[in-house]
């Protein structure tokens, strides 16, 4: 079948996919977008996070026929252009990336994060990324890159002229 | 396979009744596992997300929630707390944050696994499933819901359209032991809900019998006991010894197995104690809320 | 055949940047990671591409009666159909000892052992073809580890005559080692208590987050190019050249992208598949295993029983040892032998101790192949001791760090293989470290609005507002060796090359180590702008076309990887320098005496002397070396004497933990670490490490464990093999030392691997102080805590 979806603003068409794939599949294997990473395949490490119409999902577990005329968001998307977003640049300065497969999932979970809290707790980062497995780094550096991210969001918010925020 | 796109509830039933053997897919939080991993090849993927009903829920006059069947758990944990505290507490322990944007109530129905996290609350809320085909609708008590493992009431051509959850009139909780703090299939888990107008108390138990099931013997013991120690009207303090005796009941009520995740002997421990915390917090709460109105 | 050109994505790596050793500077693929540029080898895709997959044995053992392939050949867009009868050349391989069929032989060995290998145009044609594939089996009773030292009564996992190497019986390896008079009966005479207790380790797997996966492509030449998730390049390609009948020139590996390692990828998975079907089809081949099959794919960390006894005056001071460890090494030998060797060798702990009797052995069984992952026989054994240490204080009535830190090992101790420590030993120092850290905050989960659940064991599922909580704290501390040990001739080769690119000095540094995280090539840049004094460093793509790496494993490359690029560098250096001889007329000693720093040649007191660009001029220069740390011996066979590690590394631990000793739930509190690294070259990086492999011992310590029952893995899944969340993971303190060894580069210490193995029972203790219950056995479930 053919499914037709917007991804990262860009409509795209996927051909010839089989029924039973995933949207990681087609995003990986069909359209270009290797980002989304294929840890799991069941939902249980959040390694393919994507944005589907806003909300962050596991890319795994949505069926290709699903996405038609919706938008996708994936980590591909988040810099615009060479400028790093915010929670991308904390990660790399944090130490927060070590061998980076899960990077791209806990990048969209915590981008999600801190656009609805511009303040999280240490308990609430925790529990909003408690879908996101890392093997590598005990998460105490990722931990360090939300709160830096956070606090570097905040401090543009500051020095932006008031009106602006979204 | 097919890919079945119906864009109304009406051509869904319709669907549905020409693929019997169609899997609907709504959060595709089970149907995709299981295609990813080869465990299933229906003829037929019957996706629900076109359907915007089913992402809605009414209040109606006697403050039922009709829930739509793939309302995401996320929404109910930020939407309905107050009037399905138990359903959002399970729901805040299904998966993860971005499994629980996808999943639903209707998909944890439609797979009838006993370690679904809504069906305690379900059982304890006295929920009703509305399922609909071509041949018309009907509401099937929640208790009547299921029938074995990952087997339930639906006939072939039926699909969820709603659950019917009574909005609370009293406390109500939910636990689950896994092992892991987050992101962790159930063990077994638990769900005890009061229903101070009716002086009933419900429970449901999850992941330690062949189905989510209710306490009955636990629940008959507490009813009697809150009744014959006037306790619904004294508001006084609810023993601890009756605490244990209710949680001992529905260890009794549970018919576990030994797995992976768990021993039979542990589940039924677990459940023991999570049924006395859990009603001693329920009880403890309507107290509070007793003393607060007065 | 057209022209194959490189799979899409894989790149070259540039490092800007300033910094050198000892600074922190970023990761030069950081970028790419964070924006799903960096190709990991997963990722890779090429034109007319198939995919590899497996059909793999449902049964722990079975003979083999009947393979019919032919509907699955039949299905259309499928290319091929494989079995061992179509393997060119050897059909065996191994790191240690050639058991392991690439494809099994008339008989499977273990749940998983892959049997039939298919290439078709789509996964899921694939999958189809593999489901078509008929096998007929002769089922048999597996062999466990109890069952296989008894082979005449139960059988052999190999028959006799196929016994290799070492190996005899269903007996892998064993190691003795006999210190001082052993567990005679004087020396158990002299001890005032004896404490025996018999341990257990579960089976832990590596869980990296990157399946296993890769892409061959064939050549034109007739060769194989390559391109693969691994840790060591050169012994894959070893292994792989005698199955594919090809001589080592024709088989070209580049390293795409890891997703993490952990000693899971020390052998090879589906290398050889790929490579087979790429060779038959004459078409690039990607396989990549989903979560399921990476569990079947790779080796895991052995199971352990342990007995050991220990003897100590009414005083504290240990007078003996006796350690009996099995290890069930699994269907296939991978690297137990020198699993083996690190259980005996490291077995008694960093502690003095006058008399030991060392026993380790891995056994064949029908369980799934161990052996490499991150502790490497150290971590079973710490369990064991440590438990054993905590044990005795109790006896003696000590403090059970004060019992440790007066046995505690140090600088010119005599280790029970013979080796004088000849380095710092700081065991006494590490432990006192994380005893004196502030402890963490009492009841941290009541807030204003009552419980925060997410502070509580059971976390989100809300099991507890408080009751039954009960505090625990605990201490454990390691000891681990880094590098090859036992006379293996462990090398590096890297390759320096300097010279002027657009005006600037540049140095590009090409070595064959598999960066699979750990920041390795972050460590070679600072090295080399260290040595050369050069901002800008280029890093090559790790392939075949350098010499060997060694492994990414054993806590090594740093030292080793990175002792060969410091070494190339400092080649480097001494041409460039000799160049200024020939234009400037330097004496010798004069230029001996200068060094690179700023794109400048300095004297010592500072004074610039020449320009690089200058003396570079147009003419690179390419330096390539090999690096070794001094030799090892092997163990002697009878008594386990001999200087067996070039380096020793230690970590000490304290947990905190609450326990909800009611439903047995735990909650790691904070999980406080103090390691000797020698010399902090990436200071975030080593406390990255530091944090990594505290938290796989937490997992080990509480919740993880391949479950196997007669030889059958039960839980091949994320959902079932669970890993620490971050809601599962306490913060970690973190204390380094920077103590040199004077021996290694820099006077660096191995990092990786120690905080991997006092993580564990530094957390079992604390739960057995909040608790009281003994726990023998790791991972400590549920059951364990309620009885049930």
């Amino acid at each position: 079948m053919k499914v037709t979806f917007t991804v990262n603003g860009r409509p795209t068409e996927a051909d010839d996919v089989w029924e039973g794939e995933s949207l990681l599949y087609v995003l990986r294997e069909r359209v270009g977008l290797p980002g989304s990473k294929n840890a799991c395949e069941q939902g249980e490490c959040g390694s393919c996070t994507v944005y589907l119409d806003g909300d962050p999902v596991c890319s795994c577990l949505v069926a290709a026929g699903q996405v038609q005329d919706r938008e996708v968001g994936t980590v591909e998307g988040l810099a615009q252009g060479d400028t790093l977003d915010p929670v991308q640049q904390a990660f790399v300065d944090a130490g927060a990336v070590q061998c980076g497969f899960c990077t791209p999932g806990l990048l969209v979970q915590t981008h999600d994060l801190l656009n609805r809290a511009h303040h999280p707790s240490d308990a609430e980062i925790r529990e909003a990324l408690s879908g996101n497995l890392c093997r590598c780094t005990g998460y105490e550096k990722i931990m360090d890159a939300v709160r830096l991210a956070a606090a570097r969001k905040a401090d543009a918010r500051d020095a932006a002229p008031t009106g602006l925020e979204g | 396979m097919e890919f079945l796109r119906p864009a109304t509830w009406e051509e869904a039933l319709a669907v549905k009744a020409q693929h019997p053997s169609a899997v609907p897919i709504a959060g595709g939080t089970d149907v995709m596992v299981d295609l990813n991993f080869d465990r299933h090849r229906p003829d037929a993927l019957l996706d629900l997300n076109r359907i915007h009903e089913l992402h809605t829920w009414q209040i109606a006059d006697d403050d039922t929630v009709r829930l739509g069947a793939s309302v995401p758990y996320s929404k109910i944990i930020d939407a309905l707390p107050d009037r399905l505290p138990g359903l959002a507490l399970g729901a805040r322990t299904v998966g993860s944050p971005q499994i629980r944007n996808r999943g639903s109530v209707g998909g944890n129905l439609g797979g009838a696994s006993p370690a679904g996290d809504a069906h305690p609350p379900l059982l304890a809320s006295g929920a009703t499933v509305e399922a609909a085909s071509v041949r018309g609708t009907r509401l099937i008590p929640i208790d009547d819901f299921y029938l074995g493992v990952k087997r339930n009431a639906l006939e072939p051509d039926e699909l969820i359209r709603a659950i019917h959850i009574p909005s609370a009139t009293g406390p109500q909780q939910f636990a689950k032991v896994g092992t892991r703090n987050a992101m962790v299939i159930a063990v077994c888990s638990f769900a005890v809900a009061l229903h101070p107008r009716a002086r009933d108390v419900r429970t449901g138990i999850g992941s330690a019998a062949p189905t989510p099931r209710r306490a009955s013997e636990a629940e008959a013991f507490i009813r009697a006991e809150l009744d014959d120690t006037g306790l619904w009207t004294s508001a006084g303090e609810l023993p601890l010894s009756t605490a244990k005796r209710f949680g001992e009941l529905v260890a009794r009520a549970a018919a576990p197995i030994d797995d992976v995740r768990g021993s039979a002997a542990y589940r039924r421990h677990a459940l023991a104690v999570m049924a006395r915390r859990t009603l001693l917090w329920t009880w403890n709460d309507h107290r509070a809320t007793g003393r607060a109105a007065a | 055949m057209a022209a194959l050109t490189k799979p899409k994505n894989l790149q070259d790596v540039a490092a800007p940047g300033r910094d050198g050793v000892g600074a922190s500077p970023l990761r030069p693929d950081g970028i790419l990671k964070v924006k799903g540029d960096f190709a990991y080898s997963s990722d890779l895709w090429h034109e007319d591409m198939l995919w590899g997959m497996a059909l793999r044995s449902p049964h722990a053992r079975a003979r083999i009666l009947s393979v019919d392939v032919s509907a699955a050949l039949a299905q259309p867009g499928v290319y091929a159909v494989l079995t061992h009868e179509d393997i060119p050349g050897s059909k065996f391989y191994g790191l240690e000892i050639r058991d392991q069929p690439v494809l099994a032989i008339d008989e499977v060995r273990f749940h998983g052992e892959p049997i039939v290998i298919v290439a078709a145009d789509h996964p899921e044609t694939a999958r189809r073809a593999i489901a078509k594939i008929v096998v007929e089996y002769d089922v048999l009773p597996s062999i466990g580890p109890v069952e296989a030292l008894d082979p005449e009564r139960y059988g052999y996992v190999h028959a006799p005559a196929d016994y290799k190497a070492h190996a005899f019986g269903n007996i892998v390896h064993s190691q003795h080692i006999h210190h001082g008079d052993g567990d005679s009966a004087e020396v158990r005479a002299l001890a005032d208590v004896i404490v025996r207790g018999e341990y257990e380790v579960g089976m832990q797997d590596q869980a990296f987050l990157g399946p296993e996966s890769g892409l061959a492509v064939p050549a034109e030449d007739g060769g194989i190019d390559l391109y693969i998730a691994t840790q060591w390049l050169h012994v894959d390609r070893q292994q792989m050249c005698p199955v594919l009948g090809l001589p080592p020139e024709k088989v070209r590996l580049t390293l795409a992208g890891v997703g993490g390692a952990f000693g899971g990828r020390e052998d090879i998975s589906m290398q050889v598949h790929a490579c087979l079907l790429a060779q038959h089809t004459g078409k690039p081949v990607k396989i990549v295993y989903n979560r399921e099959e990476s569990f079947f794919g790779h080796v895991h960390r052995h199971p352990a029983t342990m007995v050991f006894e220990h003897g100590a005056t009414r005083d504290g001071r240990l007078v003996f040892v006796k350690a009996e460890i099995v290890l069930d090494g699994g269907a296939y030998a991978s690297t137990s032998p020198a699993v083996v060797g690190n259980a005996a060798s490291l077995g008694i702990g960093p502690y003095v101790i006058p008399h030991a009797a060392v026993d380790a052995t891995a056994v064949y069984t029908n369980n799934p192949p161990c052996g490499a992952m991150r502790g490497f026989g150290a971590v079973q054994m710490c369990f064991g001791y440590e438990t054993q240490m905590d044990r005795l204080a109790a006896e003696l009535g000590l403090d059970p760090v004060e019992l440790r830190r007066m046995n505690a090992m140090e600088q010119g101790s005599v280790l029970p293989t013979g080796q004088v420590v000849d380095a710092p030993a700081p065991v006494a120092e590490l432990l006192r470290r994380v005893k004196e850290m502030p402890l963490p905050e009492v009841e941290n989960w009541r807030t204003a609005d009552g419980p925060d659940v997410r502070e509580l064991p059971g976390g989100l599922s809300n099991t507890t507002h408080g009751e039954g909580v009960v505090r625990g704290i605990g201490y454990a501390v390691g000891i681990k060796n880094v590098g090859f040990s036992e006379g293996f001739d462990d090398y590096s080769t890297a390759r320096v090359r300097l010279e002027v690119i657009g005006g600037a000095p540049v140095a590009l540094v090409h070595t064959a180590m598999a960066e699979v995280g750990q920041g390795g090539i972050t460590v070679h840049a600072q090295i080399v702008r260290t040595e050369l004094g050069v901002d800008q460093v280029t890093m090559a793509p790790a392939d075949t076309r350098v010499g060997s790496a060694g492994s990414t494993s054993a806590s090594r490359q740093t030292y080793m990887t990175g002792g060969a690029v410091k070494q190339a560098a400092e080649a480097v250096r001494a041409v460039v320098l000799a160049r200024g001889r020939d234009r400037y007329g330097w004496a010798p000693a004069f230029a001996a005496g200068l060094r690179l720093a700023g794109g400048k040649a300095l004297t010592a007191a500072g004074e610039v002397v020449a320009d690089l660009v200058d003396l570079l001029g147009d003419e690179p220069v390419d330096e390539t070396t090999e690096f070794r740390h001094r030799p090892t011996e092997a163990f002697d066979k009878v008594t386990g004497q001999g200087f067996g590690h070039v380096q020793y590394t230690f970590c000490a631990h304290r947990a905190v933990v609450d326990v909800d000793v009611e439903l047995g739930l735990v909650k790691v509190i904070e999980l406080a670490a103090a390691q000797d690294v020698g010399k902090a070259i990436n200071p975030l990086a080593v406390v990255g490490q530091i944090h990594g492999g505290s938290t796989q011992g937490l997992g080990l310590a509480v919740m993880e464990e391949i479950i196997v029952r007669d030889g059958k893995v039960r839980n091949p899944s994320f959902t079932d093999y669970l890993i620490p969340t971050i809601l599962d993971t306490p913060p970690m303190p973190v204390d380094v030392l920077e103590l040199a060894d004077a021996h290694a580069p820099y006077g660096l210490r191995g990092a990786g691997e120690a905080p991997t193995l006092s993580s564990t029972p530094a957390i079992v203790a604390a739960i057995r102080a909040a608790t009281g219950l003994p726990l023998n056995r790791v991972p400590v479930r549920p059951e364990h805590l309620t009885g049930t």
